[in-house]
């Protein structure tokens, strides 16, 4: 019996841990799949023309394979988000830590995480079809497709994540702490400004670096709302192209598998994983070791 | 130092009510985002809508191939990610993985969950799709999803299971129980409704994912109910993906038609699982 | 030596939502002297000493009526940030800010924008605080980096910084070694020179050693007032007798 019993624990402890090498077999499988097409890739097409060229046109002739227009059209997105994400975020966080009532937070809080429940492509349409005629109503020269559109419906979407982690970091600190700042007669304001936040430093950096990492990746809204034009331009009133835009692009069209422009998408996808991935190492590391400190 | 107090009190309520104010946008701008969607979107909402294949021409458009690409390959995932998920999470968080291997699966977990989701696109149309063959089939789509909501179900489930007092476990170990029997008798049971709601929330952030689903092969056209996991599909986000890139506006309507039905399944399945977690919060605390 | 009172508490009640935590207490706190509060745990000792200085104001469910005299003011009427710059209050634990030594201190007058010579202000709090010796040749090291013991100097230091009238002390040596706890005592006695002070306290001895004036809660109810020396030789109360001799709390 007690034999028995011995038996079916190293099955399930087994069993159990096959499951659990999965995430591991999941990011070996991302790594070896993207760079067995970008391998390839780069013997056609020279490393550093990717990387510095300022002309992207894979699928018209003559080809051309600069990445920079495209990651132009990423950071115009990421930037723009951040405008909105950031201040909106931490002071949602402030406000929610500091002032308000729990029957406050108990509006708030469901709010955000609707706001973050939301499919990208719902943003998308509400960029395209009410974010856009706004701006043009605004400022007469925007194009139909725009990178500041995209831009503020990714705002949108990260800003719960900001506001959560941020919300987090607040919480965190000592209550002792608080009370020495209040203790000597100091404002919400001041013991905020200077003492909170301050204290949550770090964290609060960890969250920004995450919620740009999620903006990056941002697909579907970005596709609808910006357009597909790569563009090697700053200006956010203009059609651009992301990253990800672009391999949505090749994907709904009927590009042979094994050409160079298949293999674009995974030249793309990797410099848009490795980017994001050392945003999110960076991010996790600095939450990681909070956690341990504690 | 009377005026300097007065100022400082000054900064301190302009701070306050800027807070106040800022925190207030995200209400606002969810009520305009559902009240813009709500308009544009009443126009063809209809039974004839959600019964109809989609169409070249608006007023004979619906979301029926939509609608029952998304319930399969959503009942597919979930038949697919939840076992698989929750497994993970108990091992990791019941049998703990001692030194470096268990930080590095911890981290990569963490770090899984960041990855874009047309990344995994990529990854599942190279393996799935290509090299096992299955083609652009529901099949594909659901490991695809699965694989991309995998480390969303095993972080919130590992924190039903962190949830879980020890003295539960001490109480069984002391009546002589093995680890799986302490696991799967007593600790899984307490920590369900956790894990549930963790669950749902994922697979509600499944139903909206339409990248990866671009990328393995999913079609915008189809007039038939897949019949096997085989058959190719269609899911209702794509559905408004491809009404709301035209140009004409009729099919901006459809689309918002389609976001309506798109987020009241997701707000339900939301609202289901907050109900799940309000429920079960006050219980099991020792 | 007179007695002069400088707060008076009047028919204070204190409550958490519906539940009462003082009933009707009338204390006053001495000029240059040290009043200790004792209690067992629980009995609102805690609860009055941070309502006198309005810290209690964060907590949701918290309310007071009653008079607290202050510089011909009632403190539940004024501002409580005034009121803290006037009554300053060193907690249970160190918590200095992490920030370096001389920012702690510096850091009250600076937000109050008082016009003081800085270098001066940070020395002669840090002698006050029986601290200077210890730390003036890093004083822009981080405040973490001291001992306990050191670190609640600093917040005594801190504190004095601001020349309140009042410091209130939350059970200040509980979180610290006995090496640690004589020199804040040592501390507490040359500083009633020139402050007045409130001391929460569980342990009677510290009571006895540092306090000119002792008074004794139970259950919420101010039980016995008087000179530290009367109510432990000679306590008019069986409860407070009962509690000193060690027979509860």
């Amino acid at each position: 019996m007690r034999k028995g019993v011995k038996q079916i624990e190293y099955t399930v402890r087994g069993a159990l841990g096959l499951c659990a090498l999965l995430t591991l077999v999941t990011t070996i499988g991302i790594i070896f799949v993207l760079s067995s097409e970008t391998i390839p890739f780069f013997r056609e097409v020279p490393i550093t023309d990717f990387l510095f060229g300022t002309k992207w046109a894979p699928l018209l002739e003559p080809k051309s394979f600069g990445v920079l227009p495209l990651v132009t059209g990423t950071t115009l997105i990421m930037v723009g988000s951040a405008i909105i994400a950031l201040p909106v975020g931490i002071t949602t966080a402030v406000y929610l830590s500091e002032y308000s009532s729990e029957k406050m937070r108990s509006i708030i809080k469901p709010v955000l995480e609707v706001l973050a429940g939301i499919p990208t492509i719902v943003y998308g349409y509400f960029a395209l079809t009410f974010i856009t005629p706004i701006l043009k109503i605004l400022i007469p020269r925007t194009e139909i497709f725009n990178a500041a559109s995209g831009a503020i419906v990714v705002g949108i979407m990260v800003l719960p994540m900001v506001a959560s982690l941020c919300d987090d970091a607040f919480q965190s600190v000592p209550k002792a702490l608080k009370e020495g700042g209040y203790a000597l007669g100091a404002t919400s304001f001041e013991v905020i400004g200077q003492v909170i936040v301050p204290y949550s430093a770090s964290r609060i950096l960890a969250a920004f670096i995450l919620a740009l990492s999620r903006a990056i990746g941002e697909t579907m809204a970005v596709t609808l709302a910006a357009g597909a034009n790569a563009r090697f331009s700053f200006d956010p009133l203009q059609s651009v192209q992301t990253m990800t835009a672009y391999i949505v692009q090749v994907s709904m069209g009927d590009t042979p598998q094994g050409g160079i422009e298949y293999q674009t998408c995974f030249a793309v996808g990797s410099l848009l994983f490795l980017i994001t991935l050392a945003m999110n190492v960076a991010g996790q590391t600095i939450l990681f070791r909070y956690r341990r400190g504690k | 130092m009377k005026d300097g107090f007065a100022a400082r009190k000054r900064k301190e309520k302009i701070f306050k009510y800027a807070c106040l104010a800022l925190t207030f946008s995200s209400v606002l701008i969810l009520v305009v985002l559902l009240y813009h969607i709500g308009q544009t979107g009443n126009k063809y909402l209809s039974l004839k809508f959600l019964t109809s294949w989609p169409s070249r021409f608006p007023h004979k458009a619906g979301i029926k191939a939509g609608i029952w690409g998304t319930i399969w390959l959503i009942s597919l995932t979930a038949a697919i990610s939840i076992p698989l998920g929750v497994l993970s999470a108990l091992f990791l968080e019941e049998y703990k993985i001692p030194g470096k291997i268990g930080k590095i699966v911890e981290i990569n977990v963490a770090n899984l969950a960041g990855v874009p989701s047309i990344v995994y696109g990529l990854l599942g149309l190279t393996v799935f799709v290509r090299y096992f063959g299955l083609d652009r089939s529901l099949l594909s789509g659901a490991l695809t999803l699965s694989l991309l909501i995998l480390p969303v179900i095993i972080v919130s489930s590992r924190e039903a299971i962190k949830a879980v007092p020890d003295a539960i476990r001490f109480g069984a170990y002391a009546l002589g129980a093995s680890r799986y029997q302490v696991v799967f008798w007593h600790v899984l049971p307490i920590a369900l409704p956790g894990i549930l709601t963790g669950v749902i929330l994922a697979l509600s952030r499944a139903i909206g994912e339409t990248a990866p689903l671009i990328i393995v092969g999913a079609l915008t056209y189809i007039s038939y109910t897949p019949e096997s996991v085989m058959d190719e599909f269609t899911v209702l986000p794509l559905q408004i993906y491809n009404w709301a890139s035209r140009p004409q506006e009729e099919f901006h309507y459809l689309a918002a038609g389609g976001i309506i039905v798109l987020l009241t399944v997701m707000l339900s399945m939301n609202f289901i699982a907050v109900v799940i977690r309000q429920k079960t919060s006050k219980k099991v605390k020792i | 030596m007179t007695n002069e009172a400088v707060m008076t508490c009047r028919n204070l009640n204190i409550f958490y939502g519906e539940k009462q935590a003082v009933f009707d207490v009338d204390l006053d706190i001495l000029k240059n002297k040290v009043t200790a509060i004792i209690g067992p745990s629980g009995c609102g000792k805690s609860t009055l000493l941070r309502s006198l200085n309005r810290m209690n104001d964060f907590v949701p469910t918290f309310s007071m009526n009653g008079v607290i005299n202050f510089e011909g003011k009632n403190v539940l009427k004024e501002d409580p940030m005034v009121v803290r710059t006037r009554i300053g209050m060193v907690f249970q634990k160190p918590n200095p800010f992490p920030k370096s030594i001389y920012n702690n201190i510096t850091w009250g007058p600076k937000i109050h924008g008082h016009k003081v010579n800085f270098d001066e202000l940070v020395e002669n709090s840090l002698k006050a605080a029986a601290l200077w010796d210890e730390v003036k040749d890093r004083l822009h090291d981080s405040a973490l980096d001291l001992s306990g013991g050191q670190q609640q100097r600093l917040c005594i230091a801190r504190t004095v910084a601001m020349k309140p009238e009042v410091i209130l002390m939350d059970e200040p040596c509980s979180a610290l070694d006995p090496r640690s706890t004589i020199r804040i005592e040592d501390l507490i006695n040359d500083l009633r020179e020139d402050y007045s002070i409130a001391i929460v306290t569980h342990n009677m001895q510290q009571a006895a050693r540092v306090s000119d004036y002792t008074a004794f809660f139970y259950e919420g109810e101010l039980i016995e007032y008087g000179v530290t020396d009367g109510i432990f030789t000679n306590p008019q109360e069986k409860k407070t007798e009962d509690y000193i001799t060690g027979r509860f709390g």
